[in-house]
């Protein structure tokens, strides 16, 4: 029981290369990805970690760290390329209209301030029109929204649990009505039973708001219980991307099969993604060819000499891998 | 209400510091070669008669301590004594009147020539306080943000450069700069034989005479409290929740002031009010390069002259301030950081 998704795409990411400096060099951690996302979609990104999901994401916002680096690429939104806005240009889509949840967001409200205020800072750079009163009463309401009685609004981060700070941080992400959230991770931390509500949670609101989200996972069961498209990343690129059914019924890339092979049961959401024999690359000794070669059960002469294209398979299916190649 | 039992059982402690000084402070100077009858009593050609009297009139010829028999098996001091005669009950005891004794060099009250001191020194270490923290935390601020840049590398320069300066070389070189091309007066608290028409001019004449021991006290400050509140700002803005503020499109200036200066803000607090409490006696070097009447020449001087009533209360004072200064800054840090506010560490 999907939502069907508008058409308007909303955001549309091309060619995009991220790098980070390190003495001297820059590490290719993402290279050359592609995705679109339209209204109401989920989309999941998957992979193991360390494969670039984070980077890919705070690049969107363009909030690497220093040593990051933007090579190449666009990222579409709104009818122009966030990549050539101005840094104040830029910190005005950040939150209006795109927010994200981070990874480990155990630490990601501040400690010494009251929820309320971190929520009502952001609503309030946003619209300078809202007034003091109006911006308590807007974070009632968020907080409400995601089962916070509005009275917890002058507490602190600590006397939240783990569970409930993630839920802060959602009426945060909401704050602006933003019409694309990223959700990094957004249960890693969490125990299993708050996951499953966490996500609901997530999943409700995304209904309600009719927001695109973008749910970078681990979690092979939950993307099949609630995701739209799938783009699955190996070491910092496109292994695979396409709509749920086809890569859960006919994933073309080596990587996303065995991935799905290493978990097999759908139906257990909470199962964790079982690793497959190897390890991934490290960025400062990428193997030459395709990066997935070494630990490739099909690879071929050639899959340790060229880095292969992404290929299509079929509209709306794209796989970085020799085996699809030509098969158009 | 759990801030309060806080903040009561911090004073508790207070409390308790300031007592076992007390009672180091006076055993300190008994325990120490030269004993104070002696020290007050230099000049050989004094009679036996005299001697007893000067002893007597500073109470030495008490005994210590009494040897409270029951509880003392080693029976040190002396027995048989009523332990409201002994020198460290009436030390006590005068103590809680306020008073510290008698110079034997000036023959002055201890407690008036030290609250004299203590408020020159206050003048000089409050006024450079005041600007080091200010500047430090906004120039540490800056650089952090900036780190890695022109700016962050010139900063962090002059701050080692500053925090790595001798005082005494630093207070010389400013003495000689500012007397030369300033003409800024170079001795003292005040323009001596100066008659002043009204409290204005007077007030004036202070306030030219501190410019330069301010001004050597704070670079030597500044620096610290530069490069600790740089650390603590890096430190802080590779926090997840400075992320967050970012991606919430907050500008740089929201992001310091409401995020990283509060919490940045905190190990500050700590190092400030230590130092606070020791730059009381700190200022040595500084009083004694200007010759300013503050507490640090006073112990300056009171070594030379064995002044020891002079040295114990000085002592005293000086750890009362830093057991004060820390326990300010236990109640700033709660205020600060609502977790002790709750009970949490
Ligand atoms: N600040 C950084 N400096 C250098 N390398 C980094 C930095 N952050 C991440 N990386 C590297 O980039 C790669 C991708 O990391 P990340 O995007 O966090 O992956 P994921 O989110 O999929 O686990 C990893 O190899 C990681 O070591
Ligand atoms: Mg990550």
């Amino acid at each position: 029981m999907k939502p069907v998704t508008g058409q308007k795409t909303l955001l549309s990411v091309r060619h995009l290369s991220v790098g980070y400096e390190s003495e001297g060099k820059l590490l290719p951690a993402v290279e050359d990805v592609h995705f679109d996302l339209r209204e109401g979609e989920v989309l999941g990104l998957v992979g193991e970690s360390g494969c670039g999901k984070t980077t890919l994401m705070l690049s969107l916002l363009r909030l690497l760290p220093v040593a990051g680096r933007i090579t190449r690429g666009e990222v579409r939104f709104g009818g122009q390329d966030l990549l050539d806005l101005s840094e104040t240009e830029m910190s005005q889509v950040r939150w209006r209209d795109i927010a994200m949840i981070f990874q480990g967001a155990m630490n990601a409200l501040n400690p010494v301030l009251p929820v309320e205020q971190q929520i009502s800072e952001a609503i309030r750079r946003h619209d300078a029109s809202v007034s003091a009163a109006q911006a308590t009463r807007r974070v009632e309401e968020l907080l409400e929204m995601v089962g916070i009685t509005a009275n917890r609004k002058d507490q602190y981060p600590f006397q939240f649990s783990g569970g409930m700070r993630q839920r802060v941080m959602i009426a945060m992400a909401l704050a602006c009505r933003p019409q694309v959230l990223i959700a990094d991770e957004p249960t890693t931390a969490l125990d299993v039973m708050i996951q499953a509500q966490i996500l609901e949670l997530l999943l409700e609101l995304r209904e309600r708001l009719g927001l695109a989200v973008i749910l970078v996972t681990h979690d092979l069961g939950v993307v099949a219980e609630i995701c739209d498209t799938v783009l699955v990343m190996y070491g910092g690129m496109t292994a695979e991307y396409s709509d749920v059914d086809r890569v859960y019924n006919h994933a073309v890339h080596p990587y996303t099969q065995n991935l799905l092979k290493a978990f097999p049961d759908l139906s257990q959401p909470n199962a964790r993604l079982i690793s497959i024999p190897g390890y991934p690359p490290r960025l400062d000794a990428l193997p030459s060819g395709c990066r997935f070669s070494p630990r490739c059960p099909a690879a071929f002469e050639r899959c340790h000499q060229e880095t292969p294209g992404l290929y299509t398979v079929e509209e709306g299916h794209t796989a970085r891998c020799f085996l699809v190649e030509g098969k158009v | 209400m759990k801030r309060l039992t806080y903040l009561l059982r911090r004073l508790q402690w207070a409390l308790l510091s300031i007592l076992f000084v007390i009672t180091l402070n006076f055993f300190l100077f008994r325990v120490l070669p030269g004993d104070p009858a002696r020290a007050g009593i230099r000049d050989p050609r004094l009679t036996a008669q005299a001697q007893q009297a000067i002893r007597e009139r500073f109470g030495l010829d008490k005994p210590v301590i009494n040897c409270f028999e029951t509880l003392n098996p080693l029976k040190l001091g002396k027995c048989g004594v009523n332990p409201l005669e002994t020198q460290f009950f009436i030390y006590v005891g005068n103590l809680l009147r306020g008073e510290l004794g008698t110079s034997y060099h000036t023959n002055r009250p201890v407690s008036s020539m030290l609250g004299e001191a203590l408020l020159n020194t206050v003048l000089l270490v409050g006024a450079a306080q005041v600007f080091s923290i200010v500047f430090g935390i906004i120039l540490g601020l800056v650089a952090a943000w900036k780190s890695h840049t022109a700016v962050d590398f010139t900063a962090l320069t002059a701050s080692l450069v500053a925090w790595s300066l001798p005082t005494f070389w630093l207070g010389i070189v400013l003495l000689f700069a500012g007397s030369t091309w300033l003409g800024l007066p170079v001795v003292g608290k005040l323009t001596p034989g100066m008659a002043y028409p009204h409290w204005g001019a007077k007030a004036a004449d202070l306030g030219r005479h501190l410019i330069l021991p301010t001004l050597t006290f704070t670079i030597v400050v500044l620096g610290e409290y530069m490069l600790v509140m740089r650390s603590t700002v890096l430190d802080v803005l590779s926090e997840d929740y400075i992320l967050t503020a970012k991606a919430k499109g907050l500008s740089t200036f929201q992001i310091l002031k409401d995020h990283a200066l509060r919490n940045a803000l905190l190990p500050m607090v700590t190092i400030v009010a230590l130092n606070l409490g020791f730059t009381v006696a700190g200022a040595i070097q500084i009083e004694t390069v200007f010759s300013w009447p503050g507490l640090g020449l006073a112990i300056f001087d009171a070594v030379g002259r064995r002044d020891y009533p002079m040295l114990q209360g000085a002592f005293l004072l000086i750890a009362v301030s830093v057991i004060t200064a820390n326990l300010i800054a236990d109640l700033l840090y709660s205020y600060l950081d609502p977790r002790i506010q709750a009970g949490q560490s």
